[in-house]
């Protein structure tokens, strides 16, 4: 078996077999039945645009996103689009319980004048809902061959290879054949003269240069095609009899306010104790402590250390981390050579709460391997730290997608965020934030437009604290008291809703309305939720990764060079002056470029006052993002965007810091 | 009686008379939902967005689209 993710050009002798059907009609797991492998089955429309494609016998099969119809409205239909025009057969997955929504885009294929072969998916729930759907009947009016099908049990499969076999071009609808007529000789690949009928801005644009004149008739060919759809399936389903069901119940009680809202605060709550207390606390402390730094993070340092000058600075802390003594071990020759040294150095160790700080001499050394090590520092934080906190987090959004839930909240949300400009959708990159800020600006891509996207980034990047840094901020507010909650969060709060208005009111268009198709809700498919998990976090580590290694090179250059210091100087007087903190303050703020904990964590060690601890927490909350999230924001919002959002962040926390703390003190 | 779909009451039918003229209106058009149909409004949640109802469809609509789209009330 071969897969490959980009590449739709494949040999000329193989035929492209496309799968293609609306969000959440289980292609992808038909896809993979194919494939012999899993790639993605989601209930949230549009979580991927990578297209995944892989050999079944002698056919190239490719899975497409989820659409309700080919056109140019999202990314996911432009990509989809694209593999369609130059598929040579389509297996049109239907969701059987939702005919009457996925026909639309069943009839649309045939118009498009490609061979189709229908798959009837979902009957199972057919049998369930005590639906009745005769497929004969549905196979004599669209003209090509049906399929029944329960992707989940595995049942009906084994006919896949003869729907590939069998799929013929359907019966075209007359009304559109007469349209399609008018542009034939202009253009003649049926399926991009549909598009150009149907008004497709991007097939209009290729042949713009013919000038075609252009009668404006989508909006005829939807509705009529709608209206087949309508005589199609008077004919082939049989009235139900609903209510009564379960989980329609619950997808009500999701939706409605006095049940729903709960249900909300139900559900974050099973998120947090999941994430926020097992995962981000117990486990990542055991990862990145004992593992990650204790086990691995010293050895190699250790190994390097054998034949280098090092000094190894050895702090001794009590069991609630405070420091007890400071000790330091200098290994003139490197390790090896100093036997004595490094004997005195385990004993001094040896079964006690320790932190160790390896410096080497060798600049180069102490870039690849020291305190902000290339390697080290970034290889603790990304599989030790990252890692376990960012699958936690996928696999908390794939059970509620997969539960049908996800969409519920969405529509839930929706009127709060149609007042910060976005709309209900964006709830899910902003909860993804909270886990790690990288992550949730790369799934911004789910939003409808660049407006969204931008302003949703600007919302990241500004006010949602990430995990590790939320850790901190907690320990130090609860210590410093009610009052200093209170001032920190209508803080956060105001700054949240002035930014959004700003945003909201200076870029230029409109927000997209919420149109959103609600699933029925179930039970999540256990072994379905791990996998679509495995796929997200190895594609978002695949992703991170080299911005990570990156950001750290950067950091790790301004270090050795000494500008690191330079820059800490510069920013000494804006900390001292507007912010009125202690001047180590400043170096607390950088490293939160590094990494964002790390500048929280910074204030530890300082005697602050109670609204010092305020203002130097909003600071570093609206403060720069880390050099990974700034990195990812730069690739998907452009290198101008993303520079002013990061000035903007400069700019922002310092002025609102400033004012804040001449308020207070 | 004519109205808005936001103005549409929890549990009432009613016939979509005109969509708003935008790219919106051929996507409501391919979930189904187009001038001359009967719908039902399944929920309305706070702040007014719309769970319409068709068949065994349901669509969420937010308040700012659903105040674009004229319907008339049945029963």
């Amino acid at each position: 078996m071969h897969t490959t993710s980009q590449s739709i050009n494949s040999k000329i002798d193989f035929k492209k077999v496309v799968l293609v059907g609306n969000p959440n009609v289980g292609k992808s797991l038909i896809f993979n039945h194919l494939s012999g492998m899993y790639v993605e089955v989601s209930n949230f429309p549009g979580t991927t645009v990578s297209v995944t494609s892989a050999w079944y016998k002698n056919y190239n099969v490719f899975d497409t996103p989820g659409i309700y119809g080919v056109s140019s409205f999202n990314d996911e239909e432009k990509v989809a689009k694209e593999i369609i025009l130059q598929g040579d057969i389509i297996l049109c997955v239907v969701n059987a319980l939702n005919l009457e929504r996925d026909l639309f885009l069943t009839l649309q294929l045939i118009d498009m004048g490609k061979r189709v072969s229908v798959i009837l998916n979902m009957m199972d729930e057919v049998r369930k809902h005590k639906l009745i759907i005769n497929s004969k009947r549905l196979s004599e009016l669209l003209g090509v061959e049906v399929y029944e099908t329960s992707a989940l049990k595995g049942e009906g499969l084994e006919n896949l290879e003869e729907a590939i076999k069998k799929a013929r071009y359907g019966k075209e609808d007359k009304f559109i054949k007469e349209k399609l007529n008018l542009v034939k000789n202009e253009i003649t690949d049926q399926a991009e003269a549909l598009l150009f009928l149907e008004g497709d801005r991007e097939v209009q644009k290729k042949f713009s240069h013919l000038k075609i004149p252009i009668e404006d008739i989508r909006e005829e060919i939807y509705i009529h095609r709608r209206n087949r759809v309508k005589e199609i399936i008077d004919q082939v389903e049989s009235i139900d009899t609903p209510s009564g069901l379960f989980f329609s119940k619950l997808g009500r009680m999701a939706l409605n306010p006095w049940t729903g809202i709960p249900i909300l605060f139900l559900i974050l709550t099973l998120i947090y104790f999941l994430i926020g207390d097992l995962v981000a606390q117990r486990l990542v402390d055991f990862t990145e402590n004992t593992i990650g730094k204790g086990l691995i993070e010293y050895n190699i340092k250790k190994l390097v250390a054998l034949e280098i000058p090092t000094e190894i600075n050895v702090t001794l802390l009590d069991d609630e981390d405070n420091v007890i003594e400071n000790k330091s071990f200098v290994f003139e020759k490197g390790i090896s050579n100093d036997e004595k040294e490094f004997q005195e150095f385990k004993n001094f160790i040896k079964d006690k709460n320790t932190e160790l700080n390896f410096i080497f001499k060798n600049p180069i050394v102490e870039f690849f391997f020291g305190e902000f090590g290339v390697i080290t520092m970034t290889m603790t934080y990304l599989f030790f730290l990252l890692l376990p906190l960012v699958t936690a987090f996928y696999f908390a959004l794939a059970l509620l997608e997969d539960s049908g839930y996800l969409p519920r909240l969405a529509a839930l949300a929706d009127r709060s965020f149609t007042k910060l400009g976005l709309n209900g959708k964006a709830i899910i990159p902003i909860i993804l934030g909270f886990g790690c800020v990288t992550m949730a600006t790369i799934t911004t891509r789910m939003l409808g437009t660049e407006r969204e996207r931008t302003i949703a980034t600007t919302l990241l990047q500004f006010v949602i604290p990430c995990s590790a840094q939320l850790a901190v901020i907690t320990v130090l507010l609860s210590a410093a008291g009610p009052q200093a909650i209170l001032i920190y969060v209508s803080t956060i709060l105001t700054i949240l809703i002035l930014t959004s208005t700003i945003l909201d009111k200076i870029i230029p268009g409109q927000s997209s309305p919420l149109i959103l198709d609600l699933p029925l809700m179930s039970f999540p498919h256990l072994k379905n939720t791990i996998r679509k998990t495995y796929y997200r976090t190895f594609g978002f580590m695949k992703e991170a990764t080299p911005l990570f290694f990156l950001g750290t090179a950067i950091v790790g250059l301004l270090h050795t060079t000494g500008l690191l210091r330079i820059w800490i100087n510069l920013l000494e007087p804006l900390t001292t002056k507007v912010l009125q903190l202690p001047k180590e303050s400043a170096i607390a703020f950088i490293m939160g470029m590094v990494r964002r904990d790390f500048g929280a964590a910074g204030l530890f060690t300082m005697d602050l006052s109670t609204y010092q601890i305020v203002v130097a927490l909003v600071t570093i909350t609206l403060f720069v993002p880390c050099i990974a999230s700034f990195l990812v924001m730069i690739k998907e919002r452009g290198i101008k965007n993303g520079l002013i959002i990061w000035a903007g962040t400069w700019i922002f926390a310092f002025t609102i810091g400033g004012i804040l703390s001449h308020i207070l003190m | 009686m004519k109205t808005t779909l936001d103005k549409v009451e929890k549990g009432k039918k009613f016939i979509i008379e005109q969509l708003p003229n935008d790219d919106y209106k051929l996507q409501l058009i391919r979930f189904g939902i187009a001038e001359g149909e009967r719908a039902s409004c399944l929920d309305k949640i706070l702040g007014g967005t719309i769970i319409l109802k068709k068949n065994r469809l349901e669509i969420a609509l937010g308040s700012e689209l659903a105040k674009k789209i004229k319907v008339t009330m049945l029963n």
